[in-house]
């Protein structure tokens, strides 16, 4: 299962970077939102799959999963939950001032202007 | 802190009070009150020399930073004393000149003053400094202050483009040099020029020794202007009269030489030293001299002749330092070619130093120093006159002037090379003394044309911008005093050999002496008919010979492309340098965040994949997985096919879906790996995010195929296939390697014992690493606080 999920991740991380290439906006802000799809998916692969029980404790189980991986997944998603709200609302106000949604065209201002 | 000490800072000091002399005494030309100074510093500098004549060394200590061994540590020895001498004597002389030159109430005399004294107190640092690290500060405060002094009329242009020039040669060379201070640190593990001397045939077969050796030179090289480096020192003639005569012939450009003796003894033995020093100054000597007969103006010619004799002395410290090879002092006849280069340099700075105050007298008192203008001053300018035709004749080497015994002693020396049985000198040594001697010839020709072409031939008043006249007594002086030096130097130049020219020449070669003994210098004004007599005529009849039929050759200056000028080279390298790197800064800095991105990740793969490749890491172990349920290859079909369709769709709304079926789908695995907590929030969370997706949607405009040409969808294809693939690699080789165990043993023993919960995951995040889950809720509360400042400042903006 592992392999397998080595496998997926890698789909992820190939995806995500094809968007966050693009000139659109939205289609890089999608490709974040893989990107952080496969980070967790490796953080919790890495830790080892189907190894026990749910960790919750209860008295006739004696083998859990590994429950850290789990914590620091938590707390992964919900911080690339906020930036992912940041950025999106940093899209649509961009959009709103700039007129585009293409990366390509936001060069900033020259120097002399 | 002693009174050396002081002594030496005494200039540096004495700086600061030179504005409030030149504010609160606005009727006295500032110069007045810096003269004193120099004259001090020469008196109490003569008192070293009974000390340094008796062959002993005043050494005097003051701690700066004594646990990395640098410590101001004065150290005054023949060598240094001939130096210090030197520079306060020609200072005072100077300064003294410079009362008269120039113009009270024009000129910014605090300006000059300070940076005048700065100098002369950064020089005096130099030759006095015992510490390498205390001399490097020194040398590089003399670069500074030169530079000031160049640019010191910094509304002209040329001044501006002399002063830069200066200082990047000479800071590169300074550069260098620190670099040659810290490979000896490394070599000896000191920073004292005593000790390292001592420890000198230690470190001779050091594999740092020849690096160290081209480092120093290189700082030598470039201060004292040899080749290629004396570009540097025709430019910076647009400094203020004085300040040629004082820095760029007598006192800064002798720095280089001043390194180059104090080496010796270090380096002298090897015949990398012998052939660069000896070489690079032959060679500088000859192409100075060629090019100085070539100039029109004044102090060109005088600068190029400065090149070429300090060319000279260099060439003679090099042949000088192949006299280490022969061991005994009694019939060491080699060491005559230190003798002639101490002799030299004292001579050079007198003639030199008269001659620039004479042409500073011509440009003063007719307002041009172009020679093509100039001709017929010998009536008008009598004293003038006399001053340049002594300086010059001694330039030219004609008897009986001091330049007629050290060119002399130069050609004997330079005979002498061919009788070394070195290096291989038997059958090639024979260059020195021809070389030398064509030099001489040259030497011979400019001086002439310097003279004759200035205060001979037609007066061309018409050409002129003043009406000449003899200059003030004032600012002949300094020339007179120095000149007057130049004859009593040529009658009675042993009034110079026990006491200053033989503690130098212990100075330089410490090992030829054994215990109380004293090198010989006798200089013999006439030494019967022999080779060297024999070349100095040859060299006045052909000089004679050639100045006067330099309208028939002299267009061969011309045939000389300009293109291939070292001028011509430094602007190049200097313009090519600006405007490659301006190019290749815009070639990769193109503001287009997909470059940055694709620089980002193609470093990434060519790194991670460079480094699994280098140390064999990667391994594919089956025995440690899980199996394969049939609801997983379900779900991994799922993520594949959405994650991927995702690239292909062109409507926005699709792809919001399909990102939101892909995080559906991560929540499912979530189930099947046992984590319901992550299960749970990755739900909520995505619903939230898609709805926030929908929410930007409905602002944004449609999704529209921006990537239309092939090539680059072709290389973004190419990257994340790449960045796909070494992820994967990775994770591979990440868990086939499993290094030790899992530290979750303990989580899963003490979550009830310890915190009194069950869900371990939970207790985790608020009791095992509550920190975490702080400042998450910190990341939290920025974000929505950004995003609610983001929509307030719209409105605030729109109001406004």
């Amino acid at each position: 299962m592992e392999i397998l999920m080595a496998f997926v991740i890698g789909i992820l991380f190939m995806t995500a970077t094809y968007l966050m290439l693009s000139r659109s906006l939205l289609r890089i802000i999608i490709g974040t939102g893989l990107l952080s799809h496969g980070a967790h998916l490796l953080i919790l692969t890495m830790g080892g799959l189907k190894r026990g029980a749910a960790p919750i404790l209860r008295d006739e189980i004696d083998t859990y999963t590994d429950p850290l991986p789990q914590a620091l997944i938590l707390t992964a998603i919900v911080i690339s939950f906020g930036v992912t709200a940041f950025f999106l609302v940093l899209a649509y106000r961009s959009y709103k001032e700039l007129g585009t949604d293409n990366v390509e065209e936001m060069r900033g201002t020259k120097p002399n202007d | 802190m002693s009174y050396l000490h002081l002594a030496i800072v005494s200039p540096l000091l004495f700086a600061i009070f030179i504005p409030f002399f030149h504010n609160g005494f606005r009727r006295v030309h500032t110069g007045w009150f810096a003269l004193p100074l120099p004259i001090l510093l020469f008196i109490y500098f003569l008192s070293f020399l009974p000390e340094t004549m008796s062959q002993k060394t005043v050494m005097a200590s003051l701690e700066w930073i004594p646990s990395l061994g640098m410590n101001f540590t004065a150290k005054v020895d023949g060598l240094g004393l001939l130096f210090a001498l030197l520079i306060s004597g020609i200072g005072a002389l100077v300064i003294l000149y410079s009362i008269y030159y120039l113009a009270k109430d024009k000129e910014r005399l605090n300006h000059f003053y300070v940076y005048l004294l700065l100098f002369m107190g950064a020089m005096l640092g130099v030759v006095l400094s015992d510490n390498l690290i205390v001399m490097y500060a020194f040398w590089e405060l003399t670069s500074f202050s030169s530079f000031l002094l160049i640019g010191y009329w910094y509304e002209r242009e040329r001044s501006r483009y002399g002063a830069q020039k200066s200082m990047l040669i000479t800071v590169f060379g300074g550069l260098a040099m620190l670099g040659g201070i810290i490979l000896l640190y490394v070599m000896t593990g000191t920073f004292s020029m005593t000790e390292i001397i001592l420890s000198a045939n230690q470190i001779f077969n050091h594999a740092l020794f020849i690096p160290a050796l081209l480092c120093i030179l290189l700082g030598a090289f470039t201060k004292s202007a040899q080749f290629p480096f004396y570009i540097w020192l025709p430019d910076a003639m647009e400094a203020p009269t004085p300040v040629s005569a004082y820095l760029h012939s007598a006192t800064m450009v002798k720095a280089g030489i001043y390194l180059v003796a104090r080496f010796t003894p270090v380096f002298g033995e090897s015949s990398v030293w012998f052939l660069l020093v000896g070489g690079v100054g032959l060679l500088t000597l000859i192409w100075g001299s060629f090019f100085a007969v070539k100039q029109t103006d004044l102090k060109a010619i005088l600068a190029f002749s400065t090149v070429s004799q300090l060319g000279l002395i260099m060439s003679l410290l090099g042949v000088g330092a192949a006299a280490l090879h022969f061991e005994a002092l009694d019939d060491n006849i080699f060491t005559i070619a230190i003798m002639a280069a101490i002799f030299h340099l004292i001579n050079h700075a007198t003639f030199k130093g008269s001659l620039f105050m004479a042409a500073g007298i011509v440009d003063h008192e007719t307002g041009t120093r172009d020679i093509r203008n100039l001709g017929g001053l010998i009536h008008l300018m009598p004293i003038t006159f006399t001053v340049s035709l002594i300086g010059a004749f001694s330039m030219a080497g004609i008897p009986p002037f001091n330049g007629f015994l050290s060119k002399e002693m130069f050609f004997t020396a330079m005979i002498q090379v061919t009788e070394m049985n070195i290096f291989n000198l038997e059958t090639w040594g024979i260059l020195f003394p021809v070389l030398a001697w064509i030099a001489s010839i040259f030497t011979f020709v400019y001086s002439m044309i310097f003279i004759f072409k200035t205060f001979t031939g037609k007066f061309q008043p018409e050409k002129l911008a003043k009406k000449p006249h003899e200059a003030p007594i004032g600012m002949l002086i300094s020339p007179l005093i120095l000149v007057s030096l130049v004859i009593i130097f040529g009658f009675f130049p042993n009034l110079l050999s026990n006491s200053l020219i033989a503690p130098a020449m212990a100075a330089i070669l410490p090992n030829l002496l054994g215990a109380g003994d004293e090198f010989d210098v006798h200089i013999y004004f006439w030494h019967g008919p022999n080779l060297e007599l024999l070349m100095t005529l040859g060299v006045m009849v052909l000089g004679y010979i050639l100045f006067k039929t330099y309208p028939k050759w002299g267009n061969i200056y011309k045939r000389i492309p300009e293109g291939l000028s070292l001028n011509r080279l430094y602007d190049g390298l200097l313009k090519g340098s600006q405007t490659g790197s301006n190019k290749l800064m815009n070639r990769y800095m193109t503001g287009s965040i997909r470059s940055y991105l694709l620089y980002i990740f193609g470093f990434f793969i060519i790194l991670l994949l460079g480094v699994l490749l280098r140390e064999n890491a990667f391994k594919v172990d089956t025995s440690n997985v899980s199996d394969i349920g049939i609801y997983e290859l379900v779900l991994v079909l799922f993520i594949a096919v959405g994650s991927i369709s995702i690239l292909f769709v062109k409507s926005r709304m699709t792809s919001i879906i399909l990102l939101g079926s892909v995080g559906y789908t991560v929540s499912l695995f979530y189930v099947l790996f046992r984590a319901p907590d992550l299960a749970l929030t990755q739900l909520v969370i995505e619903t939230i995010s898609v709805s926030l997706f929908l929410l930007c949607f409905y602002h944004l405009p449609k999704l529209r195929k921006l990537e239309t040409r092939m090539r680059f969808r072709l290389t973004n294809a190419v990257i994340s296939i790449g960045v796909g693939a070494v992820v994967t690699v990775i994770a591979l080789s990440a868990h086939s390697n499993k290094l030790f165990d899992s530290i979750s043993q303990y989580y899963v023993e003490n979550t009830y014992v310890e915190a009194a919960g069950k869900n371990m995951v939970n207790v985790i995040l608020v009791d095992f690493r509550g920190f975490d889950t702080l400042f998450e809720i910190t990341v939290l509360a920025i974000a929505s606080l950004g995003i609610f400042g983001m929509i307030k400042l719209k409105n605030r903006g729109k109001e406004g």
